[in-house]
C-alpha cells in the first residue's frame, strides 16, 4: 500500500489511535498529506473519519501515537500550530453576529489589525461570491450562504492546511456542486494543503489528489482516485466505491493478461495479472448491460455473456436498477428508457453482458 | 389608600428635602449590591463555564448546589458569615462584622449561584460543536471562554439583572451582618425595616418607593442595552460603525 509518506510531508500521522468507550475507533499507523496535496478521506457512516480529522486538527488528542506537523512531533493541542490550519465543518457553525465580524473573529484572536482583517474578510467573502452579505446577520443566512461563508472564515486565516470535515453534505445537490466548484477553484489556486472527509464518491474523486478509503477506523486503501474507484483492494472497499456485484470464481485458463474464472458454471473472462487461483469478481452497476434473451451479440468487445432471470427492478429517477439471477445475484445499472424498451420486468429471463475489462479482480 | 398617599408624599418628601440622608442610604445600597453582582459575576461566570464545559465526579451534585444555591435563604447566609465574621469567629482578626465589606461578602453569595445557574444553562445550550468551532479558528481558552459569553450575552444579561435583583432586594443577610448602622452601614432594605418597626409606615413605603424605583431605572438600563445588542446581531449593520469593540484580546 502506498503511503505517501514523503519527505515533503505537511501533515502526518503516525500510529494513530482514538478509542471511544474501549472501541478503537481510529487505528492508523502511518497517513500523510504532502505540500499542496488534497487528501481525500471517504467512508461510510461511522468510520472514524471525524474522529481522525479531529485529531489531525490538533483539536483532539490522540489516545496512542501522535501527529505531526512539517515533521515535527506535536504535542497535544497547541495553540501555535492550530493557527495555522483552519476546519471547515458540516454545520456552518456561524457565530451571532454579523458574517463579517464572522470572518474577521479568527485573524482577531492572532492579533492581525483591523484594516487588514477588513480587506481580508471582504476579499474572501467577495471570492465566495458572499461580499454582498458581509452586514448581515449570521442568523438570517440560507444553509448555503452559510456554508460559503465559513468557507470564506477559513481561507480568510490563509491557513497551511485546510481540514473539511463534509463541508456539503447538509446542501441540496445544486447548492453543493455550485459550492463545490468555487472550492475545487480555489483549491487549484491557492495549492493549500487539505484533506477533505466525504462520503460522496463524487465530490472525493473531483477534489482529492489521492483518495484514502477508511473503513472500521483503519485506511483500507489510498491511491489515486481512479485506482481507488477502478480497483478497489478489498472486498469492504470495493461494496463502499459502489461496485455492487461482488462473486468468487476460480481461475480455470490464462492466456496473457486474460484470465478466464468459473463462477457457478459460468465462464468469464477478465482481465487481470498475477498467480492466482481464486479472486472476487467485481462489477459496477454502470459496466453491466441487460439483453432480452434471444439477443445476439454485436458488439464482439463484450466477452461475457450471461443468462438469468431479473429478481428486482428499482426505479430510480433516470436510471433503473436491474437485479439478475444468474446463479449469484448480478446488478445492472440502465436507463429507464432501455428498461422500457426491453420490457424488463421481474420474472424475466435476460442474458447480462460487461466487457472483460470492466471486471476488475481481487485476488483471494 | 391613605397610607399609599402617605408614602408618595413622604417618599417625595425624603428626596425634596434628603430627610436620613436617604441619598446616601440609596447609594449605599447601589454600591454594595453592585460591588457584590461585579464578585458574583466574576465567580459565577467562572464556575457556570466549568459546570457547563467539564466532566468532573460530583459535577451532577455541584449543578444540584448551585440550584439550591439560587434561593438561597438570605437570613442562612447571613448567620453563616456573621458566625465567621464574629469578633471571637474564625475571621474575627479581620474586624468586617458590621461594615460595608461584610454586606458585600453576604450579598455576593446570595447572587453568586444566580449567576452561576443562568451562565451554566445557557453556555451548555450552545451547539456542542460551535466550540470546536471556536477552538479551530485558532482560539486560545480565554479567548474561547470570551466568545461563548457574547454567544449568550443576552442570557447572561438576565443573569446580571437577577444577580443584581436578588443582591439589593435581601434584607436577612444584610442587617444580620451589617448591623444596620445609620450613617454606615444602613441600606434600603435595612432602613425599610427598621422605619416599620417604629410603625412609620409613611417613611418606610417611601424608601420602599424609592427602592422599586432604582431597580425599575437598572433594569429598563439593562433591558435597552439587550435589546440593542440583539437589534445589533439581527439587522443590516452599517458598514461605518460595524466593527463592535467586541474583543478585548485583539492585541494578542
Amino acid at each position: 500500500m502506498d503511503t505517501g509518506l514523503t519527505p515533503k510531508a505537511k501533515l502526518a500521522a503516525n500510529a494513530l489511535v482514538a478509542r471511544r468507550g474501549g472501541r478503537t475507533v481510529v487505528d492508523v499507523p502511518e497517513l500523510s498529506v504532502a505540500r499542496g496535496e488534497v487528501l481525500a478521506v471517504v467512508g461510510p457512516n461511522g468510520a472514524g473519519k471525524t474522529t481522525l480529522l479531529l485529531q489531525l486538527a490538533l483539536l483532539e488528542r490522540p489516545d496512542g501515537g501522535e501527529v505531526s506537523f512539517e515533521g515535527a512531533r506535536t504535542r497535544g493541542r497547541e495553540l501555535r500550530l492550530r493557527r495555522r490550519m483552519a476546519v471547515v465543518f458540516q454545520e456552518p457553525l456561524l457565530l451571532d453576529r454579523p458574517v463579517l465580524a464572522n470572518v474577521e473573529a479568527g485573524l482577531a484572536m492572532r492579533g492581525v489589525g483591523r484594516a487588514e482583517r477588513r480587506k481580508r474578510a471582504l476579499r474572501w467573502l467577495g471570492r465566495f461570491g458572499v461580499e454582498q452579505l458581509a452586514w448581515r446577520s449570521s442568523r438570517t443566512l440560507s444553509g448555503g450562504e452559510a456554508q460559503r461563508v465559513s468557507l470564506a472564515r477559513a481561507f480568510a486565516l490563509e491557513p497551511e492546511v485546510l481540514l473539511l470535515d463534509e463541508p456539503f453534505s447538509a446542501l441540496d445537490t445544486p447548492t453543493r456542486a455550485a459550492i463545490t466548484d468555487d472550492l475545487a477553484a480555489v483549491l487549484v489556486e491557492t495549492r493549500t494543503t487539505t484533506v477533505l472527509v466525504t462520503h460522496d464518491h463524487d465530490e472525493a474523486a473531483r477534489l482529492g489528489d489521492r483518495v484514502a478509503v477508511m473503513i472500521g477506523g483503519r485506511i483500507r486503501q489510498l491511491g489515486a482516485p481512479a485506482e481507488v474507484f477502478g480497483a478497489p483492494a478489498d472486498e469492504d472497499v470495493a461494496a463502499f466505491v459502489g461496485i455492487e456485484t461482488i462473486v468468487p470464481a476460480d481461475v480455470i485458463a490464462r492466456e496473457d493478461e486474460l484470465v478466464v474464472l468459473r463462477a457457478h458454471g459460468h465462464d468469464i473472462e477478465a482481465v487481470g495479472a498475477g498467480t492466482f487461483h481464486r479472486a472476487l469478481v467485481c462489477l459496477r452497476p454502470e459496466d453491466v448491460s441487460v439483453a432480452a434473451a434471444g439477443d445476439r451479440a454485436t458488439d464482439s468487445s463484450v466477452r461475457n455473456r450471461l443468462p438469468g432471470r431479473v429478481a428486482r427492478v428499482v426505479r430510480t429517477g433516470a436510471d433503473a436498477r436491474v437485479e439478475v439471477d444468474c446463479g449469484f445475484r448480478v446488478v445492472a445499472r440502465i436507463t429507464r428508457r432501455s428498461l422500457d424498451e426491453l420490457g424488463i420486468e421481474a420474472g424475466a429471463e435476460v442474458v447480462v453482458t460487461f466487457k472483460a475489462t470492466a471486471a476488475h479482480l481481487i485476488p483471494k | 389608600m391613605d397610607l399609599v398617599w402617605e408614602g408618595l408624599r413622604e417618599a417625595v418628601d425624603l428626596l425634596v428635602h434628603n430627610k436620613h440622608g436617604v441619598y446616601e442610604i440609596a447609594w449605599r445600597s447601589v454600591y454594595v449590591s453592585g460591588l457584590a453582582t461585579a464578585i458574583a459575576l466574576v465567580l459565577g461566570v467562572g464556575a457556570g463555564a466549568v459546570l457547563a464545559f467539564k466532566r468532573f465526579p460530583g459535577r451532577v451534585v455541584a449543578l444540584a448546589l448551585v440550584n439550591t444555591g439560587m434561593g438561597l435563604p438570605p437570613v442562612v447566609v447571613g448567620l453563616v458569615i456573621a458566625i465567621l465574621l464574629w469578633r471571637s469567629g474564625p475571621l474575627g482578626e479581620l474586624h468586617w462584622i458590621y461594615t460595608p465589606r461584610a454586606m458585600i461578602i453576604a450579598q455576593a453569595i446570595i447572587a453568586t449561584p444566580v449567576i452561576t445557574g443562568f451562565t451554566a444553562a445557557s453556555l451548555a445550550s450552545l451547539n456542542p460543536h460551535l466550540r470546536l468551532q471556536v477552538y479551530a479558528l485558532g482560539a486560545s481558552r480565554l479567548q474561547m471562554l470570551w466568545i461563548l459569553l457574547q454567544e449568550v450575552r443576552l442570557p447572561l444579561l438576565a443573569a446580571i439583572m437577577a444577580g443584581f435583583g436578588a443582591a439589593i432586594s435581601e434584607v436577612g443577610a444584610s442587617v444580620m451582618v451589617g448591623g444596620n448602622i445609620a450613617g454606615q452601614t444602613r441600606v434600603l432594605t435595612g432602613a425599610v425595616l427598621l422605619e416599620q418597626s417604629k410603625g412609620r409606615f409613611g417613611e418606610a413605603l417611601a424608601l420602599g418607593i424609592i427602592l422599586l424605583t432604582m431597580m425599575v431605572v437598572v433594569n429598563v438600563l439593562f433591558t435597552w442595552v439587550q435589546l440593542g445588542i440583539h437589534r445589533d446581531a439581527g439587522a443590516a449593520h452599517e458598514p461605518e460603525g460595524g466593527g463592535r469593540p467586541l474583543q478585548p484580546w485583539t492585541r494578542g
